[in-house]
């Protein structure tokens, strides 16, 4: 365990050792504090176990109000200083880009400066992480880890620290802590995880960002029907390098014998958008979920709203107000956090809309369902797939052109500007890869979703261990050398990082 | 029992499966561009040569070592390759040192104006052909530029995976074996361009060679001391790249005070001959065979009669290697004299 602590370290020292203050204060601050209201809890249980026939009713309920009141303000210390800490990091200069905005719409000269603040890579994962660890020792769902280094590891671990998944202690400290064996079994299994996660990586992802860049650079070019063209591949782009690297997290902790929480579940098969939501970035959703949305809904200031509206509203539009309110809150930071701009924000806000939308019309679905008999079947299916597909590139064009009303522009024109004369092979290959290239994408695209169909019944990993041994060799070797062939890496191809290392 | 034979079996297959397609995807250099193939070449001439040429361009493109065994039975090798940087030529210089003991080593000083790595195309051209020795491992590592890697070149599947989309019939010919592109190091051409208008060197800022390139000069420079070999320096005639005076003094300086020798043959073009209008296939840059034989020429009587450098004619296994090498520069001679007449140009039609 001190080892893959060490290993973290220094896989964190290596990218930018001045990251390592910033972790370790998260790391400490973290621990401290839950241990304090750890500590406090479980030394006020076993004092009020003894004490509580000496005291009334209503005495008892007042201590555990002190008690509990003394614990809000340690969380809340940590929580604060560490949420601070993430929010002068990352939106420093978010904040006053915006004030300097302001300023200039009001004509005023002064403008203030920006700051040169470093933002350590996965901030924003092991602060959440982090967080979630505090709120549930602060719920009382565990005791607080006591060791500190044990502590660090979870907070480091070097796999999942760069682009996640967000994991939570209580699922990763079954297997982080405990000693490992060798296994082989665990170990293939784990470097047959890692491998696809490079095939989708350098066959799929790094190939087709080179069309999506070049659409993206090029809006004067690239618009109308391109634009839409330039969405569908950021889709797959997205899609296979954000799931590759988190196989190759996987796989690297699976080959250790430990085991990280799965992140997606073949998102691109969701038949809505909510269900997207539970099967795409699950660590990040089931985050937002459960400590801030939930949280959020049963605080009493909600209470008191749902109260209020209900009288003034009525109960049907009433009720709906702490929820949508609890919900545009959740979108909102879901947005801001995954950067620190405008395009950002408007995203997750777009994905509240079309949630709260789709809510909306659910009476008119359920009336046209029991008019026209489709729902269940294959068409009907692929039909609410395909929108969802089509719905989240739309959105995800914020994410693609990091400019707000560019993307409304470029949106426009999928409608306003697609004609059949846009279309031309020369064009595609205009956009810096061959026809061959696109053929492996392709071929790389036609596997990912054999891989996903297999998937629904079971293991793919598993259903190959099945196999007689030629048969596995011709998967896995077939596999590595498409990768390593195929694969847009070395001279020629410009390195690009995961996309999902930036948050 | 089965499970060891069978675990052999698959690595058996795993290995061959990367062998042959490192074989296929890495570059062959047997048509187009042929100066990749040509450092690899000399590993397979069996003789001891009395001198080595080492150097870039300036010397694989203008001395014809065939010339030098046919007229004065100089036992000569050129591992040259395209921009090879001071460094890659100390490296040569070392492996040569290593495998064979020549008495003289000619070095051309051009490549004195880079200090640093400079394109991983050519850095592949001049080390991919070395066979595995320190020699190449730190080669690599002087060559290097930021954007290659030291895998790259123990693994060359990395480097060249991205061939699949660029594959011809080549690549599966040559998959195993290769033919000879040069004649003991020399790069051949017949065809003449007139050298016009050749550009004056423009005024530099600062004409000092840099100290990386001075360290190498000194290494070679002891390296040869150290093993008995003759250095010579040499500056061949060729009028672009420019060579600037500044340059050259501090050659003849370095010379002097090393106790070396240092020929500038652009101050020897009316005594070799050389005619501008006939001896360069590319404007001045570099020798047409014409031009190459008549630097031979006047460079093997100075090797001959200056630096004392035997003639070997006579020893028969020289004479039956160099007869293989000559009846091959005959019909390369031939050929490309053909293509002139058919094509006008030195390559087929279908030559890249």
């Amino acid at each position: 365990m001190p080892f893959l602590l060490l290993a973290s370290y220094a896989f964190y020292f290596i990218a930018d050792p001045r990251y390592l203050i910033f972790i370790a204060i998260t790391t400490v601050s973290t621990f401290f504090a839950a241990k304090a209201i750890s500590d406090k809890k479980v030394s006020f249980d076993v004092w009020f176990k003894e004490h509580k026939k000496e005291y009334e009713k209503e005495e008892r309920k007042a201590l555990k109000a002190k008690e509990h009141a003394a614990e809000k303000k340690i969380f809340l210390c940590c929580l604060l200083f560490n949420l601070g800490f993430l929010a002068v990091t990352k939106y420093t200069n978010f904040t006053i880009a915006n004030i300097n905005n302001i300023i200039g719409a009001f004509g005023n000269q002064g403008q203030i400066s920006f700051v040169d603040l470093i933002i350590p890579m996965g901030i924003s994962f092991y602060t959440f992480q982090s967080m979630g660890y505090l709120i549930d020792v602060y719920n009382g769902k565990f005791e607080a880890q006591k060791n500190l280094i044990k502590f660090a590891l979870f907070v480091s671990f070097f796999p999942q620290l760069v682009q996640g998944p967000i994991s939570r202690y209580a699922d990763l400290s079954q297997t982080l802590y405990e000693e490992h064996r060798f296994d082989w079994h665990t170990v293939s299994f784990g470097l047959e995880r890692i491998l696809w996660g490079f095939f989708k990586k350098l066959v799929i992802a790094d190939r087709i960002l080179v069309p999506v860049k070049a659409i993206i650079a090029n809006t004067d070019s690239y618009n109308g029907f391109y634009a839409f063209v330039g969405a569908m591949f950021y889709a797959l782009e997205l899609y296979a390098d954000f799931t590759g690297g988190i196989d190759i997290t996987i796989g690297v902790a699976e080959t250790m014998g430990i085991k990280v929480t799965e992140n997606f579940n073949r998102p691109y098969f969701s038949k809505n958008i909510k269900e997207y939501w539970n099967r795409w970035h699950i660590t990040m959703g089931t985050w937002f979920t459960d400590y801030i949305f939930y949280p959020i809904s049963a605080s009493q200031f909600m209470m008191k709203l749902s109260k209020k509206s209900r009288a003034r509203l009525g109960n049907n539009l009433g009720k709906r107000v702490p929820v949508y309110l609890s919900s545009f809150i959740v979108w909102f930071t879901t947005g801001i956090w995954h950067g620190a701009s405008w395009n950002f924000i408007v995203w997750g806000l777009g994905n509240f809309v079309v949630i709260m939308i789709s809510q909306e019309l659910e009476p008119f679905y359920r009336w046209f369902h029991s008019k026209v008999n489709v729902a269940g079947t294959l068409g009907w299916k692929v039909f609410q797939i395909i929108r969802t597909v089509l719905i989240m590139s739309s959105l995800r064009m914020f994410d693609c052109y990091r400019d707000v009303p560019l993307t409304f522009k470029m949106f426009g024109s999928i409608f306003t500007q697609s004609s059949l004369s846009q279309l031309s092979a020369e064009v595609f290959i205009g956009m810096g890869i061959t026809a061959y290239d696109y053929l492996v994408v392709f071929i790389g695209m036609l596997v990912l979703v054999s891989v996903s169909l297999i998937q629904r019944s079971g293991s793919v990993r598993e259903k190959i261990a099945t196999k007689a041994a030629p048969v596995r060799f011709i998967i896995w070797y077939g596999l590595f050398m498409a990768t390593v062939i195929f694969g847009a890496y070395g001279i020629g191809y410009s390195a690009s990082q995961f996309i999902y290392n930036q948050f | 029992m089965k499970k060891i034979i069978s675990t052999f079996l698959i690595l058996c297959i795993a290995f061959s499966g990367l062998f042959l397609a490192t074989k296929l995807l890495e570059p062959k250099y047997m048509s187009g561009i042929l100066e990749g193939a040509m450092i690899g070449e000399y590993y397979d001439d069996p003789t001891d040569h009395n001198v080595v040429f080492i150097g870039d361009c300036e010397l694989y493109e203008n001395i014809s070592p065939v010339y030098l065994w046919e007229n004065y039975g100089i036992n000569s090798y050129i591992r040259g390759s395209a921009q090879q940087l001071i460094w890659q030529s100390y490296y040569l210089a070392e492996e040569t040192i290593k495998r064979e003991h020549p008495d003289i080593i000619v070095f051309n000083v051009l490549s004195m104006k880079y200090n640093e790595p400079q394109n991983e195309a050519y850095n592949r051209m001049s080390i991919d052909g070395m066979r595995w020795s320190s020699s190449k491992v730190n080669n690599i590592k002087a060559s290097m530029t930021e954007e290659e890697r030291f895998v790259d070149y123990v693994f060359p599947l990395l480097r060249y995976h991205s061939r699949w989309s660029d594959l011809n019939s080549d690549d599966f010919k040559y998959l195993f074996h290769r033919d000879k592109v040069s004649f003991n190091g020399y790069y051949m051409r017949v065809d003449v361009k007139p050298a016009e208008d050749v550009p004056e060197g423009k005024p530099l800022a600062d004409y000092q060679f840099g100290d990386n390139a001075y360290t190498y000069l000194n290494k070679l420079t002891k390296l040869c001391k150290d093993n008995d070999v003759q250095l010579i320096l040499v500056k061949a005639p060729t009028l672009y790249p420019y060579w600037y005076p500044q340059w050259d003094e501090q050659i003849a300086d370095f010379a002097s005070s090393n106790n070396l020798s240092y020929i500038n043959f652009l101050e020897y073009q009316d005594e070799m001959g050389i005619d501008w209008q006939t001896d360069t296939y590319d404007g001045g840059l570099h020798l047409n065979l014409a031009g190459a034989e008549k630097m031979s020429n006047f460079f093997g009587k100075l090797l001959v009669e200056e630096y004392m450098v035997p003639d070997r004619r006579g020893e028969q296994k020289l004479e039956n290697y160099w007869a293989g090498v000559i009846e091959r520069y005959n019909s390369e001679i031939e050929r490309q004299n053909r293509n002139l007449e058919l094509y006008g140009s030195v390559h087929e039609p279908d030559e890249k």
